[in-house]
């Protein structure tokens, strides 16, 4: 019997104008419309969204956690990258 | 070498825990962590599927508009938090089919509270009021469980489910401001549904298998007694606030305790329920069959009707 789900779409929403699209969780559907409207009965009952993005949950690639250390190292070892690694007389305000 | 992984991986899995971090779908986590979430997870969105049909029952007989569209809407929240939570189970690499289908053969539970039947109007009131609060105490831990998609559905479902309870203390007051008939309708709904609402909570700490498991993994945050207790100190001032009886004899407030004290649970009950004996399994779970099987051609015909279209766009 199994096998007959519709395939699996990943939802996104932007809660509002200016905001990006965030993962908020997915859905069951047949094509990418029906997951539109399927999501907006799901996850927008009340008013959470103004426009919703789906993609095929098989289309995504993920890191994998298990390589996060040596995926992520590069940025964690700049530390000159931030702003406050660097010092500048009280006198300046701000800047 | 792979010994030494393994117990790698446990211990970073369990420092997570310890450190109160969320594990996600594709982190490492022991299989058994994995399957007592499947479980537990799939037994919960279960419930908000089967927890629609007591409901339902009345939606075409609600008094009046305003209840109709408020009933409506409650029922239409069930149906998306068992999707929310599907959606989280299937994180786990789980089927949302197959665990549909091991509800329909009994190998997965649902709460046993949906096997009562609602008889009355005021039964929407009693089911709002003690089994959504029920819930509730039994979902906001569940916030702060360990795994993230769990957790995260847990926080929209609490989100939204406190208008649930609300409706329903609201019916049993506008029934206790009625007539005589309405308030002894009130009182009968309450008889009812106390006790299996108590349940709901599952067996006592002593009887419960899952639980000191489920603490350790840091899925469960109380145990079914703890949440009990909160149940009853919450709910009991409410009954009496606009004046119906809990119908337990043995109810009296311990000062020392600085909790109510209550009468046993009738345990043969719960279990007989548990086990498919209850007064409305065989109705549950024969009205999902014929849903599923109902809506199977539609199912196909809108997958087939996308293939048709993603070849045309194709060619």
């Amino acid at each position: 019997m199994a096998g007959k789900d519709w395939p699996l779409w990943e939802v996104f929403i932007r809660s509002k104008v200016g905001l990006n699209h965030k993962h908020v969780g997915s859905i069951h559907a047949a094509d990418a419309e029906m997951a539109v409207e399927n999501a907006r009965d799901v996850y927008t009952r009340r008013s959470e969204g103004i426009s919703i993005w789906v993609v095929e949950s098989s289309q995504v690639f993920a890191s994998d956690p298990a390589d996060s250390d040596a995926l992520f190292e590069p940025a964690n070892s700049k530390i000159y990258r931030h702003p406050t690694f660097y010092e500048v007389p009280d006198g300046v305000g701000h800047m | 070498m792979k010994e030494q992984n393994l117990a790698d991986l446990e211990a970073a899995f369990n420092e997570k825990l310890k450190q109160d971090i969320r594990i996600e779908p594709k982190d490492w986590m022991p299989d058994a962590y994995r399957k007592t979430l499947i479980r537990q997870i799939s037994q919960h969105a279960h419930s908000e599927i089967v927890g629609m049909l007591p409901e339902g029952n009345w939606i075409t007989r609600a008094p009046n508009l305003r209840r109709k569209a408020v009933l409506l809407a409650k029922v239409q929240d069930e149906a998306g938090h068992g999707q929310y939570l599907y959606s989280a189970m299937e994180t786990l690499g789980a089927s949302r089919e197959e665990s549909i289908d091991d509800m329909h053969s009994g190998k997965a539970k649902y709460s046993s509270i949906f096997n009562y039947p609602t008889l009355t109007w005021a039964d929407m009131g009693a089911v709002g009021w003690l089994v959504d609060g029920a819930a509730i105490m039994n979902q906001v831990p569940l916030c702060r469980t360990s795994y993230g998609p769990y957790a995260r559905a847990m926080v929209r479902i609490c989100k939204e489910e406190s208008f649930h309870q609300r409706q329903g203390y609201e019916i049993m007051c506008t029934l206790m401001k009625g007539s005589e008939e309405q308030k002894a309708m009130a009182q009968d709904a309450l008889n009812r549904f106390w006790w299996p609402a108590l349940m709901m909570f599952g067996p006592s700490d002593e009887a419960s298998t899952h639980t000191q498991q489920s603490i350790d993994w840091k899925i469960k945050r109380h145990t079914n007694d703890e949440l009990r207790q909160m149940f009853i100190d919450a709910t009991v001032p409410q009954a009496e606030l606009i004046g119906l009886t809990i119908p337990d004899k043995d109810l009296k407030w311990n000062e020392e305790r600085g909790h109510y004290d209550s009468g046993e649970i009738n345990w043969d009950e719960f279990w007989q329920v548990v086990s498919g004996n209850g007064p409305c399994n065989a109705e549950r779970i024969a009205a999902r069959l014929k849903a599923k099987e109902d809506g199977m051609w539609v199912r196909e015909a809108a997958m087939a009707h996308a293939e048709k279209k993603k070849a045309r766009k194709a060619s």
